[in-house]
C-alpha cells in the first residue's frame, strides 16, 4: 500500500509541479509567520486605511457597475427583438479585449484639461481654466467607471446564458398567475439568474482587486499600488508580502461567496424542458431606445477608446513604427507563446493524471495549483520573487564559500521567473479548457479502441489527439492573449531592459506620452480581439442550438 | 362560460388553426386530442392569451377576451394554466410556488389557502420542500395547486401527464377530474392520448391539420365518429368493405346490416363499415367461421386478430376463458347496435390501426 503510494509515477509527476505552482501563494501567506510590527504600525498610521477602503470601494463599485450594465443589456438582448440585436449580442463582448489600463489612459487623453472634450467646451462657451467644473477622470470614481466598462462582459455573458436557459413557460406561468412581464423579471427571472450574475460580478470584482495599471495611472492608493510602494519604496519584501496576503484573503473570500451562491444552481435546471422564449416585438421608437441602450456600453467600452488609439497611432506611426516597436512585438509574442506552451503542457499533464488516478492525492494538489487565477498578478510576482531571490542568494553564498566564485542572479530577473509567474496565474485558464475537452472523450471510447486492437499509444494518436486538438488550440490562444495583456507581474519580474508591449504602453502613458503609447496598446487590443471573436462564435453556435 | 367562435390563428402567412368553434358550460371539462402538430396547444395558448387570433373570437363569461383587434393581457384573464413542463419556480418552496399568484392576500390568508390546496391535492406535509425534492407526480400536483390558487374561472392543462410514468397517469387523471368537479371549475385539457381524454373529459374535440374534426361526448366520439380520421384516431377498429343494396342495407362478408346515419348513399355504392373489437362476439354456435391470426392476452379479455374467409382481418374482444390457439377456427357473430360507415374513396386505403 505505502509502496504503491510512494512509487506511483503519476502522483509524483503531479505533486512536484503542483507544489511549485502553489509555492508563491504559500510563501505569501507564510509571510505572516514573521510579523513586521514596525512597518505595520507605520502603515496603519498612514496609508493602510486608504488601501483597504479604496480597494473595497473599487471592487464594490466595479461589481455594481458591471452588474447594472451586464444584467441590463443581457435582459434586453434575451427578451426583445430590435434592430441590430443580432450584432449587438456579440458586440457587447468586445470590451473584453480592452485592458483596463489602456482604456484608462485613452479616456484620460480625451477628458483631461487639454483633451478634445474640455477644449471643445471651452471654445463653445468661452470658458477658461477655473471657470467651470468638470469631473476628474483620474480619481477613484474614474477608475471604477473604467473597470466597469471593460469588465461588464463577464456579467453580461453569464446573465445572457442564464436568461436564455429559462424555459419560456416560466414567463407564461407567471402571467397566468397575474404577473406583468415586469413583475416576472423581478420575482422569477432575476432570482433564477442570480447565481450566474453573482459569478460574473465576482469575476469582475476579482479583476478590480487585482488591477494595478489603472489605479497606478490614476494615482489612487489601493492594495496593489501599496504593495509596490512597500516593496520598492520602503524596501520591505516581507511587509509587501503581508499586504499581498491580506489582499488575497479578500479575493479568496469573494471566491467562497461565489461558490456559496451557486450551491443550489444545479437544481435550477431540473425537470425544465427547454423551449426558448419568443422575443418580444416592440414599435420602432422603442426599438431605437433599446438599440441605444445596448450600443452605449459597446461604444464607451470599446469603439470610442479603440478609435482614439487608432487615430493617435495613425498620426505618429512614422515615428513610432520602428525597429524598437518590432522588438517589443517579438519580445511579447515569444514570451506569450512560451508561457502558453508551458501552461498547456502542465494542464495536459494535470488533466491526464486526474483522469487516470481518481484520488485526492492527485486532485487536491492540482486544485491548489489552479487557485492562482484568483490571485492578483502583483501578489504572484512577490510570491515568485521572494523564494527565487532567496535561492539565488544562498547559491551565491555557497559558491563563494566553496569555490570562490559569485554566481549572481541565477533565476530572479530572468525569463524563468516570469514564466513561473504566468504559469501560476493562468494555469486555471488552460486547465479548464483541457479538462472540458478531455471530458468529452468518454473512458469507453478508450475501451472500444483497445478492444479493436489498438495499443494505448495508438489510442492516444487516433482518438485523443484529434478530439483534443480544438481544446488545446483554444487554451493556447487564451493563455497567449492573457500573458500579452498582463501588466503588474511582468513589470516586477521582467529581466533588466526587457520590455513588452504592455510594459512599454504603461511606461509611455505614465510619462504622459499618450500618443506614443497608442501603437503598442493598439497591438494588444487587436490581439485581444481574437479570443473574443472565438467566444462570440462559440456562444452563437450554442444559442442557435437552443433556439 | 368559455366559448370559441370561428377562431383562426396564423404565424405570418402560415395558418395554424382555423374555424375552431366550441363552448363549455360552467364546470365542464373539455379536451382537445389529436396528433402532434395539429394545433391543439395553439388553441390552449390562445385561450390563455399568449397567441392573438387572426379572426374569430374567444369569450369568457360573455366577455370577449380575444379577437382580431383586441387582446386582453394574459395576467388579466383569471385563467389558470398547468404547463407541460410544469414550469414550477425552482428558487421557491412548494408553498411559495402555490401562493405565487396570491399577491393581494395577507400572509395569514396565503398560508391558509396554501394549506387548503395542499390538502386538496393530497400533499399536506410538503409545503417547505423545494421543487427538486419532489417526484414527477408530486410536481404535477403542485403545478395544479398553484394554478388553482387564484381561483381561476377557467383552468387550462397542456399535456399535463406526458412527463409521468404510464401507471401514474390514469390515477392522477381521475384524481384531477375529481378535484375539478368538486370545485366546479371549467377546464380545457390538451393531450395526444385518447385514454387520458376519456378519463378526464365531458366533451372531446378531435383535431387534425388545424381543424376541429368533431366536438362530442366520449361515447359519441367512439360509437359515432364523424369522419374516417376520428374513427381511426379514437379506439381500435377496422374498416370492412361493403356494398349498399339500397339506401338502408349494406352487405358485407359478415352479413347484411341496416344503417341510419349516412343519408346520401345509393344502391351499389362501395362503402367501408367501421368494426370495433367489441362489435364482434365470439359465438361457437355461429355459422361464420374465422381463423385466429394473432392473439394478445389482456387479463380479463383476449384480443384476437381474426382472418375472415375473404382474407380481411378483424379484431375480436373475447372473454379470457375462451382460449384458442393461433390457427384454430372459431365461430363469430357481428353484434352492431348502430352501424358506422363511410363512402369508399380511392385515395383512402384503410387497414388495421
Amino acid at each position: 500500500m505505502l509502496k504503491s503510494l510512494l512509487f506511483d509515477r503519476w502522483r509524483w509527476a503531479v505533486l512536484l509541479p503542483a507544489l511549485l505552482l502553489a509555492l508563491p501563494v504559500i510563501i505569501i501567506f507564510a509571510s505572516w509567520l514573521e510579523p513586521q510590527t514596525e512597518i505595520w504600525r507605520h502603515l496603519r498610521q498612514t496609508v493602510l486605511a486608504d488601501y483597504v477602503v479604496n480597494s473595497l470601494l473599487l471592487a464594490g463599485g466595479t461589481g455594481l457597475g458591471a452588474l447594472l450594465i451586464g444584467t441590463g443589456s443581457a435582459w434586453l438582448i434575451s427578451q426583445y427583438q430590435f434592430f441590430g440585436r443580432r450584432y449587438l449580442q456579440w458586440l457587447l463582448l468586445l470590451p473584453l479585449a480592452m485592458p483596463a489600463y489602456i482604456i484608462a489612459y485613452t479616456y484620460t487623453g480625451m477628458l483631461d484639461f487639454a483633451g478634445p472634450v474640455q477644449s471643445q467646451l471651452r471654445s463653445w462657451f468661452g470658458w477658461s481654466f477655473g471657470d467651470y467644473w468638470f469631473p476628474e477622470i483620474r480619481s477613484l470614481g474614474g477608475a471604477i467607471l473604467m473597470l466597469a466598462l471593460v469588465l461588464y462582459p463577464y456579467v453580461y455573458m453569464l446573465a445572457r446564458n442564464a436568461f436564455a436557459e429559462q424555459s419560456a413557460s416560466l414567463l407564461e406561468a407567471s402571467r397566468t398567475l397575474g404577473l406583468t412581464p415586469r413583475q416576472h423579471f423581478w420575482k422569477v427571472a432575476l432570482p433564477l439568474a442570480r447565481p450566474a450574475i453573482l459569478t460574473g460580478m465576482a469575476l469582475a470584482m476579482m479583476e478590480a482587486f487585482a488591477d494595478y495599471g489603472t489605479v497606478q495611472y490614476f494615482g489612487v492608493p489601493t492594495f496593489t499600488t501599496g504593495i509596490f510602494r512597500t516593496w520598492f519604496g520602503m524596501g520591505s519584501a516581507q511587509a509587501a508580502a503581508q499586504l499581498a496576503a491580506l489582499l488575497t484573503s479578500f479575493v479568496l473570500f469573494l471566491l467562497l461567496l461565489e461558490k456559496w451562491s451557486r450551491r443550489k444552481v444545479r437544481y435550477y435546471h431540473q425537470g425544465q424542458k427547454h423551449s426558448a422564449p419568443a422575443l418580444r416585438r416592440v414599435g420602432p421608437l422603442r426599438q431605437l431606445t433599446l438599440l441605444a441602450l445596448c450600443l452605449s456600453p459597446v461604444v464607451l467600452g470599446f469603439i470610442l477608446p479603440a478609435w482614439r488609439l487608432l487615430s493617435w497611432a495613425l498620426t505618429n506611426w512614422q515615428r513610432t513604427l520602428n525597429a524598437n516597436f518590432w522588438q517589443l512585438v517579438w519580445n511579447s509574442f515569444s514570451l506569450a507563446a512560451m508561457a502558453a506552451l508551458l501552461s498547456v503542457l502542465l494542464a495536459l499533464l494535470f488533466a491526464y493524471a486526474k483522469r487516470l488516478r481518481r484520488d485526492p492525492l492527485v486532485r487536491l494538489p492540482v486544485q491548489l495549483a489552479a487557485l492562482g487565477y484568483a490571485v492578483p498578478g502583483t501578489v504572484i510576482a512577490i510570491g515568485v520573487m521572494i523564494p527565487l531571490a532567496w535561492f539565488d542568494r544562498h547559491v551565491d553564498l555557497l559558491a563563494e564559500q566553496w569555490f570562490g566564485i559569485r554566481t549572481g542572479l541565477l533565476l530572479s530577473g530572468t525569463l524563468a521567473a516570469l514564466l513561473l509567474a504566468y504559469s501560476v496565474r493562468f494555469l486555471a485558464v488552460s486547465l479548464h479548457g483541457i479538462e472540458a475537452g478531455l471530458a468529452r472523450i468518454k473512458p469507453n471510447m478508450d475501451n472500444a479502441a483497445r478492444s479493436m486492437g489498438y495499443s494505448p499509444l495508438q489510442v492516444l494518436r487516433k482518438v485523443h489527439v484529434p478530439l483534443l486538438k480544438g481544446s488545446v488550440f483554444t487554451a493556447l490562444l487564451l493563455v497567449f492573449v492573457d500573458v500579452l495583456k498582463e501588466l503588474p507581474a511582468t513589470l516586477i519580474l521582467r529581466p533588466f531592459n526587457f520590455n513588452t508591449l504592455a510594459v512599454r504602453a504603461h511606461e509611455l502613458a505614465s510619462d504622459e506620452r499618450l500618443a506614443d503609447a497608442a501603437l503598442p496598446a493598439l497591438a494588444i487590443v487587436l490581439v485581444g480581439l481574437l479570443p473574443v471573436i472565438l467566444l462570440a462564435r462559440s456562444t452563437e453556435r450554442r444559442m442557435q442550438g437552443t433556439e | 362560460m368559455l366559448a370559441l367562435e370561428q377562431l383562426a390563428i396564423a404565424y405570418g402567412r402560415h395558418t395554424v388553426v382555423k374555424d375552431i368553434s366550441f363552448s363549455l358550460a360552467e364546470g365542464q371539462i373539455g379536451c382537445l386530442v389529436g396528433p402532434s402538430g395539429c394545433g391543439k396547444t395553439t388553441i390552449l395558448r390562445a385561450i390563455a392569451g399568449f397567441e392573438a387570433p387572426q379572426s374569430g373570437q374567444i369569450r369568457l363569461q360573455g366577455q370577449t377576451v380575444s379577437s382580431a383587434n383586441q387582446q386582453l393581457a394574459p395576467e388579466q384573464r383569471k385563467i389558470g394554466m398547468v404547463f407541460q413542463d410544469f414550469a414550477l419556480f425552482p428558487h421557491l418552496t412548494v408553498a411559495d410556488n402555490i401562493s405565487f399568484g396570491l399577491q393581494q392576500l395577507s400572509k395569514a390568508d396565503k398560508a391558509a389557502k396554501v394549506k387548503q390546496l395542499l390538502q386538496l391535492v393530497g400533499l399536506p406535509d410538503l409545503g417547505e420542500r423545494y421543487i427538486h425534492q419532489l417526484s414527477g407526480g408530486q410536481q404535477q400536483r403542485v403545478a395544479l395547486a398553484r394554478a388553482l390558487a387564484p381561483e381561476p374561472k377557467v383552468l387550462l392543462l397542456d399535456e399535463p401527464f406526458s412527463s409521468l410514468d404510464a401507471e401514474f397517469r390514469e390515477v392522477l387523471a381521475r384524481d384531477i377530474r375529481k378535484i375539478l368537479k368538486q370545485l366546479q371549475i371549467t377546464a380545457v385539457l390538451v393531450t395526444h392520448d385518447q385514454f387520458e381524454a376519456f378519463a378526464m373529459a365531458d366533451m372531446i374535440g378531435v383535431m387534425q391539420h388545424g381543424q376541429l374534426q368533431q366536438w362530442a361526448t366520449p361515447y359519441e366520439l367512439y360509437h359515432r365518429p364523424a369522419s374516417r380520421f376520428v374513427a381511426d384516431f379514437v379506439g381500435r377498429g377496422v374498416m370492412l368493405p361493403g356494398t349498399m343494396l339500397d339506401q338502408q342495407r349494406v352487405e358485407t362478408c359478415l352479413g347484411i346490416f341496416r344503417q341510419r346515419y349516412l343519408p346520401d348513399v345509393q344502391a351499389g355504392d362501395q362503402v367501408d363499415v367501421l368494426i370495433r373489437p367489441d362489435d364482434i362476439v365470439h359465438d361457437d354456435e355461429s355459422a361464420i367461421q374465422a381463423t385466429v391470426a394473432d392473439k394478445a392476452f389482456r387479463g380479463s379479455h383476449i384480443l384476437y386478430t381474426l382472418a375472415l374467409t375473404g382474407g380481411e382481418l378483424v379484431y375480436c374482444l373475447a372473454l379470457s376463458h375462451h382460449n384458442h390457439a393461433i390457427g384454430e377456427q372459431i365461430g363469430i357473430r357481428l353484434d352492431l347496435d348502430h352501424l358506422v360507415l363511410f363512402p369508399r374513396t380511392l385515395s383512402v386505403v384503410s387497414g388495421l390501426n
